[in-house]
């Protein structure tokens, strides 16, 4: 890896992977390194995605975050987000508190729901998407209080809660991505648990299982996430000048 | 002949009573009706069910101890990403019965309130935590040959309800002028006719609406709002665009008000002592204050 290339390089990218092949759908990011990944899609592999503007728009030129000079090319206030979720036509990419070997997530609380030793979020709009669409997640930091056997709340549905549901619901439900600070996950194993896909330059598979609570699968030849090339560099650049990205993860 | 609807905040809050359903309009930090909010916190009215996709409106009744049931699709001051108030109210279980919906599920309770619908059906909320925590939840299977099942969403019917907007005529023909209605429609629609008040920024004819915007901004009409309170400024300190930007400096201090006991005295005696006059006054004063 050459040394100007950062783990937050590294990690925007494994999010930009996660839209490969979406095609024309809303690919909506949640805080610095969702929706740069999102934007950084479109602006190289994945030209037809829709990205917003974390607002009430969607933004049609390849806009730096805390930019303002926008060309709007659609209004998505909440009420058409949620139509949107329903029809399954986005893929987001949302944080978790905690989250299972089958990707069930928690973003809601810490502790019983009744009266939670740590209120978070709340569920959000965390049940809608994972029943609806393509959701992938980022944690910046990888840890056993993270990766956990049992989440305390069910904000997002994992492939086992899905599979209760029926037909329908499982042609919906895809959880793409988990991208961490040490390594890349999927669920494309023939029980639907998690999978390390590759871990990050100079993290090792010891050191993901150390940081995981719950038994991963994992193949012989565990790969390097790859590195943007440096036109991709040039682009992130472009689309992340003040380099807020490097504040996420380190 | 028009029916002039122009009333005070005080008056507004003084037909509420204690124990009934009260929807609030917004979202988050943004475009919250807080003047009428604040009126009613001067009232003794208590044991309240709130609707919410909560910010600030829900910290404060909860912090006041006038919520006995909340209903919310969230509670987040958006860039303060936990509301403190509620969260201690969580914590400390002091609210004594909690709702917590996807936020496309409080749509939908909403929306089936607002025509009159028992339920309406969806996805979202099943196999979820929302219906682990919620056993009063129901599904229902479609008649069709798909024969699915679906969770019905009960319709929410709302005793009064408040939002703020940023324009409106006297008649109550009210348009917004940001980038979101947000759910505010759905909010007056659920609500029974008598208290469903609307404040807005300022009260402008009805031909200076569409000067000032197109005609897609008008999406409240005059058979959805009973009375009008022109209130300057009574979003603050959430967001009430393009009138003015979250007061993010106030909103922290708010924040951190609201993390000790004294402290919260305090700024309740700063700001929230006396009337909404009063309020503006502290807060403009606190400006001043703050910049010297």
């Amino acid at each position: 890896m050459s040394t100007d290339i950062t783990l937050a390089d590294i990690v925007v990218i494994a999010a930009a992977e996660s839209f490969r092949g979406d095609g024309e759908i809303f690919a909506s990011g949640m805080g610095t390194i969702p929706m740069l990944g999102a934007r950084l899609a479109r602006a190289t592999f994945e030209p037809d995605l829709l990205v917003s503007d974390g607002e009430a728009f969607f933004v049609g030129n390849d806009l730096p975050l805390g930019g303002s000079d926008k060309v709007v090319e659609g209004w998505i206030p909440f009420r058409s987000v949620f139509d949107t979720v329903w029809s399954g036509r986005r893929h987001v990419m949302m944080g978790a508190s905690q989250i299972d070997r089958f990707g069930n997530t928690n973003i809601a609380n810490i502790g019983p729901w009744k009266q939670p030793k740590a209120q978070l979020l709340g569920v959000r709009g965390g049940p809608g998407n994972t029943i609806s669409h393509a959701t992938s997640f980022f944690i910046p930091k990888q840890s056993t209080k993270v990766f956990v056997e049992k989440v305390d709340m069910v904000s997002g549905l994992g492939y086992d809660r899905a599979a209760q549901l029926g037909d329908t619901v499982m042609r919906h439900h895809r959880l793409p991505r988990v991208i961490t600070n040490l390594a890349v996950f999927d669920f494309e194993t023939s029980t639907h648990t998690m999978r390390l896909l590759s871990v990050h330059p100079g993290v090792s598979v010891d050191d993901v299982v150390a940081n995981t609570g719950f038994v991963l699968e994992i193949g012989s030849d565990v790969p390097i996430s790859r590195a943007p090339n440096e036109s991709e560099l040039a682009t992130l650049n472009r689309l992340d000048p003040r380099g807020l990205r490097h504040r996420e993860v380190a | 002949m028009t029916t002039d609807k122009r009333t005070t905040l005080d008056s507004a809050v003084a037909t509420l009573e204690s124990g009934m359903t009260l929807g609030i309009g917004g979202w988050g930090s943004r475009r919250k009706p807080m003047s009428l909010v604040r009126a009613l916190l001067r009232t003794d009215i208590k044991d309240l069910t709130v609707v919410s996709y909560g910010g600030p409106d829900v910290g404060l009744l909860c912090a006041a101890g006038r919520v006995k049931k909340l209903i919310y699709g969230f509670v987040s001051l958006d860039s303060i990403a936990l509301e403190p108030h509620f969260r201690s109210a969580r914590q400390n279980a002091t609210v004594a019965e909690c709702v917590e919906y996807d936020e496309g599920m409080l749509q939908w309770a909403l929306y089936a309130g607002s025509l009159r619908l028992p339920f309406l059906p969806t996805r979202a909320g099943l196999g979820s935590g929302v219906v682990d925590v919620n056993p009063l939840l129901k599904t229902v299977v479609s008649p069709y040959a798909d024969a699915e099942e679906l969770l019905a969403v009960p319709a929410i019917r709302l005793d009064a309800a408040f939002v703020h907007l940023n324009r409106s005529d006297i008649r109550g023909n009210a348009q917004f002028l940001g980038p979101d209605l947000y759910f505010d429609d759905l909010f007056l629609g659920a609500c029974e006719p008598g208290r469903r008040f609307l404040s807005c920024e300022k009260i402008v004819t009805t031909e200076q609406m569409l000067q000032e915007a197109s005609f897609h901004t008008l999406r409240i009409n005059r058979s959805m709002v009973d009375g009008v309170i022109e209130s300057p400024n009574g979003a603050h300190f959430t967001l009430c665009t393009p009138d003015y930007e979250r007061d993010e400096k106030f909103q922290a201090a708010y924040v951190k008000a609201a993390s000790d006991t004294t402290e919260w005295e305090a700024f309740q005696n700063q700001f929230l002592s006396g009337t909404e006059a009063d309020y503006q006054n502290a807060v403009a004063q606190w400006r001043k204050e703050i910049a010297s």
